[in-house]
């Protein structure tokens, strides 16, 4: 037997065709959550684990386990970096680790009573840069053991790290001096 | 390069959200608003079009800009996206721009949208912070709101900004607001209510803020022969800038200040710049645009500004970056009625210290009180400044109050987070 098929020409014997018009999907009973029928307004739920790198900036978070605060200098022009970045941005040649010291001082501050959904149950948290001598640039943390009202601009404030690495950037925090 | 023109704009109405209009629907929405009110212009006289959205995550979709190019039936002419956080829409513009500076097209369509009520607002203030960086900032508490409030705490310590100077920022903006349909949230405030709302982020309370945003606008752009055979009163795009500065506030350098012609390196000697209390790409964005434009004292060649107020204080910060006033002297410049509308009674006694020209920043209600749709504020500011230029306010909104008597040339300048990308667009009567 024959069928013309609109690609083309194709051979079948009667035996071989095994559709079936009574084919049906599962149900399911998973359902979905509406909040609205007009218009219709339904949950969607998104989440994704990343297999993130931390790539360069690795040695930085491995110094976090070990209680050290890295950061980087400029193995050319001398520029030094409190947040460690790889390359230089002032004169682009790469830069060597070095040891922060552990005590510096607030260059900026501020409190959160709100925040991203992930920080909301952590408010409110003191925010603040820090400033160390010798060292081009700041350092953003967290700032705990003040109240908000009692902090200030220059304030001396001391690095202390979580006994147990979560290798994240709030392993070190900072207290008042 | 060759003169552009833009020709007409549309934008829809911002609000918390805007359920029963998908991102789609509400760009043909301002689409057609564009095309009605520039009649000879039609969909077929469009070359191209560039189209701006700042998140995947709030839209729920990858490449949704090649879902607006086939809604509004411009396939199969080119497109593409833009996107660079807050600046977004200002970058969009500045595309449309070079498409038709360069020649590469006669016309081209500069679109964008932002649909924030998807999610909950702080699952919004978490997408928003994924725009900082993710090794070292978002996860120490990573909230915008907190990036900025550290900003003005900075500057509050350098110049002396107060919270009530901030205050009368967000009055300005709210009651401009009133006259303006297409807001969010007019309100006629005080100063005592910015202060009494709840906190955010010390010294930013939720008054201090813009508010996330549904929305979207449209601004077409077109060469200056097409300009001519549309008609209509095309304004002419005079001057782009854009600057950029690091990722991580930590990273912003204490050098010198970039200065604009009517500034001398002595009256900035002590200042270290711009640390983390200024916007060094704004005023590198302003310092190109000025320059294209012919611009040498911002405060008298401007007759109004639309600027990316997110937050009450990075207006402030943004009138130093634009060279109205000196750098320390923003939070004076409020406090002298520089900023205001000359004809609203904003219920405030201006200071009878230094007087500066006045110029309107804002005129519109900003993001402050007109909502902040990321991909489309920037393209807002756009047609909000392309409608001053007109003179045709009144017939736009309805009401007559925010027009500018005798606008001739005006500014709009667009702001990604912590000042990474900012740009700044001259337009001027033709």
């Amino acid at each position: 037997m024959i069928f013309i098929s609109p690609i083309g020409p194709m051979t079948h014997t009667a035996s071989e065709v095994c559709m079936n018009p009574k084919a049906k999907l599962p149900e399911t009973e998973d359902g979905t959550i509406l909040f609205n029928t007009d218009p219709i307004i339904v949950k969607y739920h998104y989440e994704i684990d990343y297999l993130h790198s931390y790539a360069q900036d690795s040695p930085f978070f491995a110094g976090l386990a070990r209680k050290k605060l890295l950061g980087s200098r400029c193995a050319a022009c001398g520029f030094t970096y409190a947040t460690p970045r790889g390359h230089c941005m002032e004169c682009g040649a790469a830069t060597e680790w070095i040891e922060l010291p552990n005590k510096g001082r607030i260059h900026t501050y501020t409190t959160c009573y709100y925040g991203g959904e992930a920080f909301l149950k952590e408010t409110p948290y003191t925010l603040i840069m820090v400033e160390f001598n010798l060292v081009n640039t700041l350092f953003l943390s967290r700032l705990v053991g003040a109240e908000p009202e009692e902090v200030s601009i220059g304030m001396e404030v001391k690095a202390r790290f979580l006994r147990n690495a979560k290798f994240k950037p709030t392993d070190v925090y900072f207290v008042p001096l | 390069m060759r003169p552009v023109y833009m020709i007409t704009g549309g934008i829809t109405k911002f609000a918390k959200a805007h359920p029963d209009k998908d991102f789609r629907l509400m760009v043909k929405q301002a689409f057609d608003y564009a095309l009605a009110d520039a009649p000879a212009l039609t969909r077929n006289d469009i070359d191209g079009s560039v189209c701006s959205y700042f998140s995947d995550h709030f839209t729920r979709q990858l490449k949704a800009g090649a879902m607006v190019q086939d809604y509004l039936g411009l396939c199969p002419k080119p497109s593409r996206r833009i996107e660079g956080g807050g600046a977004t829409g200002g970058l969009c513009f500045q595309s449309a721009w070079e498409a038709v500076a360069s020649g590469r097209m006669n016309v081209c369509l500069a679109m964008g949208f932002e649909t924030m009520s998807r999610v909950n607002t702080w699952k919004g203030n978490e997408f928003i912070a994924l725009a900082s960086d993710t090794n070292f900032d978002y996860p120490v508490g990573g909230f915008y709101t907190g990036y900025y409030a550290m900003m003005v705490q900075r500057h509050m310590h350098e110049f002396g900004t107060t919270v009530e100077q901030m205050a009368k920022v967000a009055v300005k903006n709210h009651a401009n607001a009133l006259h303006n349909p297409y807001s969010q949230s007019p309100a006629l405030l005080t100063i005592a209510d910015v202060r009494s709302s709840p906190m955010v982020a010390t010294p930013l309370t939720i008054l201090d803020c813009c508010q996330m945003s549904d929305g979207a606008a449209v601004a077409i752009l077109a060469s200056e022969e097409m300009a001519a055979r549309f008609g209509g009163t095309p304004v002419r795009v005079s001057g782009i800038g854009c600057g950029t500065d690091a990722m991580r506030m930590a990273d912003r350098p204490h050098g010198k200040v970039i200065l604009l012609p009517h500034e001398s390196a002595e009256e900035y000697k002590d200042l270290r710049y711009p640390g983390v209390h200024s916007f060094r790409g704004g005023r590198m964005a302003a310092k190109l645009a000025y320059g294209m434009a012919g611009i040498n004292n911002p405060a008298e060649d401007l007759d109004f500004i639309e600027l990316h107020d997110a937050y009450t204080s990075s207006e402030i910060q943004t009138y130093e970056d634009l060279g109205l006033c000196r750098y320390g002297q923003g939070g004076a410049f409020v406090d002298s009625g520089a900023p205001f509308l000359a004809n609203i009674d904003y219920g405030l006694r201006f200071s009878d210290g230094e007087k500066w020209p006045r110029v309107p920043v804002n005129p519109s209600g900003g993001l402050l009180a007109c909502g902040h749709p990321v991909g489309a504020t920037g393209l807002m500011q756009a047609v909000f400044a392309f409608w001053q230029l007109q003179g045709t306010i009144g017939k736009h909104l309805g009401d007559g109050t925010l027009q500018i008597p005798d606008a001739r040339r005006g500014l709009i300048h667009s702001h990604a987070g912590t000042g990474t990308y900012i740009t700044a667009s001259v337009l001027e009567k033709a």
